[in-house]
């Protein structure tokens, strides 16, 4: 009895044991492929390793994720890099503008941290949204009037108004966002969910990255937000470029058709059969592979970016930008098609949002680029049956003052950054579709009701993907690792 | 001493039986009852996954008032007065026992909540049987100083040095045998890209042919030693250790200069400074008296981390961010322990107070360093404190730097405040919650820092380090070295030797080689020397079905190492074996061939980095190590071929194997033009198809063609020319890549069949493969 116990015990979470024949296993399946979902190839090539041990539990590890039964398969993440204004698109506050030019009063900032860009500042003079706010859908949310596509769907969006976070420049609150921590080269959400549940497509990475950028003031992106950190780096997210090569070193070069490539290939795998002959190495055999699953993902990818085979009423959807590689629209439409392929996670970042000063006129640049794509992702997935397993978040990595940074007039201001309150829409995935969530005070400065932390944010995402945050851990250098850190609460209130 | 001794026998007694359990499901033991248990090899690193983390060293999370990793503790009444958590001798009255082999949720431990798992049926046992035989408690492992065991004798003529004598001990007690010595030409591959990175030359490979001698084979040993390549291949695995990087890292990313540390280490490694020595440099170069520019230079080692020039960030977090990362780099690279767990709180596993973490950061944070010099738009190639290199330093001094004639060079590098800045406690890790003030000293757990004898600054932490009495020092700094020529050290956790780390595969070697390392004055070559002629590397890397089922993994060496390149010697095969490889060493980092936009993508619009300015010429074809290393988009076939990103320190790369590297090889025009300019080379040669392609296979695998494969390739060829004689046109596509220039009078078709031959065989996984 002790013993079914144990074992259950020990299949209840995901870990990597330093020693013994899961890791042997565990390693060989991820090195051989792009993620876990290649079990059955593993176990086609390598069938004596891993027999005769009665006790091994690595079927059940492997079967035993998700940990319990997903409501969402995959996720794409459509993030607004820079930190846009929730007060001039999400969290309307009249009272801003009502005390336009006033000093934001001292109870409300309440000891908040200033960035150095602030600090210095004699005054805090609140500045209201120059933008006209409507109520939309059955929920009623407010809505600016920078966001008209994105207010037709208001009923298909879970608008979180609470998030917030530890940090208050870009890159720690940005790396916050994707790792769980502001710094510490730790894995990215994505390559948590890669090396969680694989991909369900042989032939594609299992997290993918994309990259655009707006006209408003920038602020970078790096690699680090996307890297598997100390898990293997078959989980690392696979960025596209809007280039000649979608995916980097994919095209054969000039003068290689399909047919001489496949010949050189056959060539090279006798030449490599040879090897493993002369050897008996299972890292040759790997190899072989993954030749193949490179020619494959020659086919592969390039089918998935090419959008000339879209219907015209998808291209008016997305808006004609989408027919331009390396925007936002089109960056949309690929998303889409790459999650219809199975790619578990894809992020987008869309530079831009860092609006210090000249707000009005940025965020207006920003929205166009965004607005109508996000919106008609949202209308895509749905018609096609698939928002219901696919979560789609919208959101920053904080949010921006209510006071001004700079010179305030009537109508031009800019906003620093803000982490105590900001907002952050979701859609399908299993999270309650047509709510507002979480309340902030009349100043939209602090929370007042049911705050979201970005740890909590992350268990809510990895709860709707069937995984328990507190369980997929992995050991790294003897510490239990995991996504969400030693904190996360599930935020039930927008799950479905 | 006497205790170091019964731990050593207790130690090798039990060797067969942990070294059996490496293929247990649970990693755990499979003890007959009556054996007798180790604590340090069999139960502590079951308490310590499964109890310390409440039971352990940390204070704040300490429940029910219990620690288990102190016997006194352990032994005395429980706070709530039922019983005692370790009865020794009696298992069924310790609360311990009781409690992991307990079914009911609301006893049992660990606890549902705790996510731990429970304890396997054979850790149970073994915490049963350890009870039973009095619960004795010993000192980690690694914190009692390595004694030079007794070298064990071994039968048979296979054994060339000690190292056998060890190995051959171990791997007999597991029923292997060794492996044949590798063929000649496989040896003098391995030993080629082990000691210089590079793969044997044409002239090397002839020299060698059909000398079998042992003297042969150490002349070659020298040799290779002292070659300039030596010092660039050993500074290849510091350089991640020293998170190396040619940028500031964090948003916009700005160039720096700290190459010319980087020119100091290979150097360093050339000359053979010895490894107390070494560190010395480059922990307190600059507090040595009367300090050389050069042992300044050195010091640049701790100032390699990342530098935000983020408008807005305030100075005091990141300042305290550097010292944090100086103090990582030290512990883990150096001293071989993960004690940032200790920032926020005692460190669950290991003795390491907060307080003792705040004592070793305090050794960084005198320095003089601020957290924020200004954004992007004022940035300086180094930042305070810096040094500057005069074109007449350059030449005379620091010879070892290689600079053009340029404007003066500057590189950021230690230099402390004449006062002292008192270093604080920080509660929970945070800059802005400062508690007690504490003063420097080291890690008490490891070894006394006394105070009496040494100064409380980095050279007092330079002279705890290197003393022969420190017992991490030699043994962490021995096992990476046996990382870099086995793939993995006798601590596979190469930067954790603590207790939550993996056990020495071969204690008691580990320890000779560390004892045997510091009393021949730390010397690194014959370190190396030891372990290049030793019998264990010379084997042949042949598995068999049998051997890969007894040992999947090689622990017990009975097989030659095997495995693929790191991505820097991936990119010297193919330059080195097309002729294309400039022997320079140091200088500037380059910018070789990268895919388009990479940078352009990821920018923030900002600094010069922000659009990828390729070279041209020469800096086209330098070695892997010296491609410019922007840290947020770094390059990325290296990224492919699993390099470090530079980002912290790291000792080990995890070793992949992807389709991604597949398209790498198949398609990066650094591959396509290595191919092309070899196959002209040798177009224009008045030999035989046949001798041209089995000198591009002599060149590429570093050994002779067999008959099937020549065959193959030959028909290849033959099947490409005939293409290419139809097709001018495709024939000229093929051989347009790459700035190289291309040789006149090359027939197309020969040329361009050739080629793709010789892509082949840069595709083969041998070529990319140590074996």
């Amino acid at each position: 009895m002790a013993d079914s116990q144990q074992l259950k015990a020990n299949n209840m979470e995901k870990q990597v044991f330093d020693f013994g024949m899961n890791t042997t296993r565990r390693h060989f399946l991820s090195r051989l492929s792009l993620g876990l979902g290649s079990a059955a190839l593993g176990s086609l090539l390598i069938p004596d390793i891993f027999k005769g041990n009665a006790e091994s539990d690595v079927n059940d590890l492997v079967a035993g994720l998700p940990h319990f039964a997903p409501k969402a398969k995959r996720v794409i993440y459509l993030f607004q890099n820079g930190a846009p204004s929730q007060l001039d698109l999400f969290d309307y506050k009249p009272l801003l503008n009502k005390m336009h030019g006033q000093d934001l009063p001292e109870s409300i900032r309440g000891g908040q941290r200033l960035t150095g860009m602030t600090a210095s500042q004699a005054t805090f003079p609140l500045a209201g949204s120059i933008f006209n706010f409507k109520q939309y859908g059955k929920s009623g949310a407010w809505m600016s009037e920078l966001l008209p596509y994105t207010a037709s769907i208001v009923d298909d969006l879970c608008i979180i108004k609470t998030l917030n976070t530890e940090a208050i420049n870009h890159d720690p609150a940005l790396t916050f966002f994707q790792t769980g921590a502001q710094v510490g080269n730790r894995p990215s959400m994505g390559a948590w969910l890669s090396y969680g549940l694989g991909s369900e497509n042989q032939n594609l990475p299992g997290f993918c990255v994309l990259l655009s950028r707006g006209k408003g003031n920038g602020q970078g992106v790096y690699s680090k937000l996307w890297t598997n950190g100390f898990l293997d780096s078959v989980h690392q997210g696979v960025q596209f470029s809007s280039g000649e090569n979608p995916v980097l070193y994919l095209n054969d070069p000039d003068g290689m058709d399909r047919t001489q490539r496949r010949k050189m290939l056959d060539k090279l795998s006798e030449l490599n059969q040879g090897t493993y002959e002369n050897f008996g190495d299972p890292e040759i055999t790997a190899k072989i592979q993954q030749y193949e699953m490179a020619y494959r993902m020659q086919t592969a990818v390039p089918e998935i970016t090419d959008m000339s085979k879209e219907p015209e009423s998808i291209i008016k959807m997305y808006g004609p930008e989408c027919l331009v590689p390396g925007t936002y629209a089109a960056n949309c439409l690929l998303a889409r098609k790459l999650s219809e392929q199975g790619v578990r996670f894809i992020q987008l970042y869309h530079q831009g949002w860092d609006s210090h000063g000249g707000l009005p006129n940025e965020i207006k640049g920003q929205c166009m680029d965004v607005d109508q794509a996000s919106a008609a992702l949202v209308t895509d997935l749905k018609q096609r049956g698939l928002l219901d397993e696919t979560l789609v978040i919208w959101g920053g990595e904080f949010g921006r003052t209510n006071y001004c940074q700079g010179t305030l007039t009537k109508d031009n201001y800019g906003r620093d950054h803000h982490p105590r309150a900001f907002t952050v829409w979701m859609a399908g995935g299993g999270i309650k579709p047509g709510i507002v969530y979480g309340e902030t005070d009349d100043f939209g400065y602090n929370i007042v009701k049911d705050p979201v932390h970005v740890h909590d944010f992350h268990a809510t995402i990895l709860n709707q993907l069937g995984l328990d945050h507190e369980k997929l851990i992995f050991k790294n250098q003897g510490r239990r690792y995991r996504l969400t850190d030693v904190a996360g609460k599930l935020v039930n209130g927008i799950i479905a | 001493m006497k205790k170091q001794i019964s731990l050593l026998i207790a130690l090798s007694a039990f060797f067969g039986i942990i070294a059996f359990s490496c293929f247990q499901k649970t990693g755990v033991l499979n003890k007959k009852s009556g054996d007798a248990i180790s604590y340090n090899f069999d139960v502590r690193p079951i308490l310590s996954d499964k109890c310390f983390a409440c039971h352990g060293p940390d204070a704040n999370k300490r429940e029910a008032g219990l620690r288990l990793d102190l016997a006194e503790s352990a032994y005395a009444k429980l706070k709530d007065g039922k019983g005692v958590a370790i009865f020794p001798g009696k298992p069924e009255q310790s609360e311990v026992y009781k409690r992991i082999t307990s079914v009911d949720p609301d006893y049992q431990m660990p606890t549902p909540e705790s996510h731990l798992g429970l304890l396997t049926v054979n850790e149970t046992g073994i915490i049963k049987n350890w009870i039973e035989q009095g619960a004795r408690y010993e000192k980690h492992w690694a914190f009692i100083a390595p004694v030079s065991p007794k070298v064990p004798e071994v039968d048979g003529d296979w054994a060339k040095n000690e190292i056998d004598h060890f190995v051959l001990t171990n791997m007999e007690s597991e029923g292997l045998k060794p492996n044949d010595q590798a063929d000649q030409s496989q040896l003098l591959k391995r030993l080629s890209l082990d000691l210089t990175g590079l793969p044997p030359s044409l002239e090397l490979q002839k020299q060698f042919e059909g000398n079998r001698s042992e003297k042969a084979y150490e002349q070659i040993v020298d040799h290779l030693l002292n070659q300039k390549s030596y010092g660039e291949k050993m500074a290849v695995y510091w350089l991640d250790l020293a998170r190396y990087a040619d940028s500031y890292g964090y948003q916009d990313d700005e160039v720096r200069t700290q190459w010319p540390w980087r020119d100091w280490l290979i150097h360093a490694f050339n000359k053979n400074m010895s490894y107390d020595q070494f560190l010395t440099w480059q922990i307190a170069g600059d507090m040595l008296p009367g300090a050389s520019k050069e042992q300044i230079l050195a010091t640049a080692f701790f100032r390699n981390h990342k530098y935000t020039e983020e408008g807005g960030v305030i100075p005091e977090e990141y300042r305290i961010e550097y010292n944090i990362d100086k103090t990582k780099t030290y512990s883990t690279g150096v001293l071989g322990l993960t004690v940032e767990c200790a920032q926020c709180h005692d460190h669950k596993y290991d003795p390491v107070s907060q307080e003792d973490y705040y004592r070793l950061f305090a050794f960084f944070n005198n320095s003089k360093e601020v957290g924020y010099e200004g954004d992007v738009s004022q940035s300086k190639p180094a930042k305070n404190p810096m040094m500057s290199i005069t074109d007449r330093e350059a030449k005379s001094l620091l010879s070892f730097i290689n600079r053009p004639d340029t404007s003066r060079l500057i590189v950021s590098v230690l230099g402390d405040l004449d006062t002292l800045r008192p270093t604080h406690i920080l509660n929970r890790g945070v800059y802005d919650a400062p508690g007690k003030i504490v003063t420097a000293r080291a890690l008490p757990a490891v070894m006394k820092f006394d105070t009496a004898k040494l100064p409380q600054n980095r050279l007092g932490l330079a002279k705890w380090t290197t003393s022969k009495s420190n017992p991490l020092t030699a043994r962490v700094f021995v096992n990476q070295i046996w990382q870099e020529f086995f793939g993995r050290g006798l601590v596979k956790s190469t930067g954790d030797f603590g207790m939550q780390g993996d056990l020495p595969t071969h204690p008691e070697l580990l320890d000779w080689l560390a004892v045997d390392f510091m009393n021949h004055g730390w010397n690194i070559k014959r370190l190396v020397k030891q372990i290049v002629t030793s019998a264990t590397y010379r084997q042949s890397a042949k598995s068999t079905q049998e051997k890969l089922n007894a040992d999947p993994e090689n622990i017990y060496l009975s097989r030659g190492p095997r495995y693929r390149l790191p991505a820097e010697l991936v990119r010297d095969m193919v330059l080195s074996s097309s002729g294309l490889l400039i022997s320079k060493i140091g200088g500037a980092s380059v910018k070789p061939y990268q895919p388009k936009g990479l940078w352009e993508a990821a920018t923030s619009g900002r600094g010069s980095l922000r659009t990828y300015q390729q070279d041209r010429g020469e800096a086209l074809y330098r070695r892997g190590m010296y491609t410019f290393i922007k840290l947020t988009v770094p390059p990325p076939s290296m990224i492919i071929f699993d390099a470090s990103n530079r980002d912290h320190c790291e000792i080990k790369r995890s070793k992949t194997n992807t389709p991604l590297q597949a398209l790498v090889m198949l398609n990066d025009p650094t591959v396509l033009e290595a191919s092309r300019v070899l196959a002209e080379k040798l177009t224009l040669k008045t030999i035989s198809t046949e001798d041209k392609i089995k000198e591009s296979f002599q060149r590429i695998i570093c050994r002779k063609p067999s008959d099937k494969e020549l065959k193959l390739l030959v028909e290849y060829y033959r099947e490409e020319e005939k293409g290419f004689v139809k097709d001018k046109k495709q024939a000229f596509k093929v051989l347009n890549v790459g700035e190289y220039r291309h040789e006149k009078k090359v027939k197309e078709n020969e040329a361009a069949a050739l080629m793709r031959v010789i892509n082949t065989l840069y595709n083969m996984e041998e070529a990319i493969t140590k074996s």
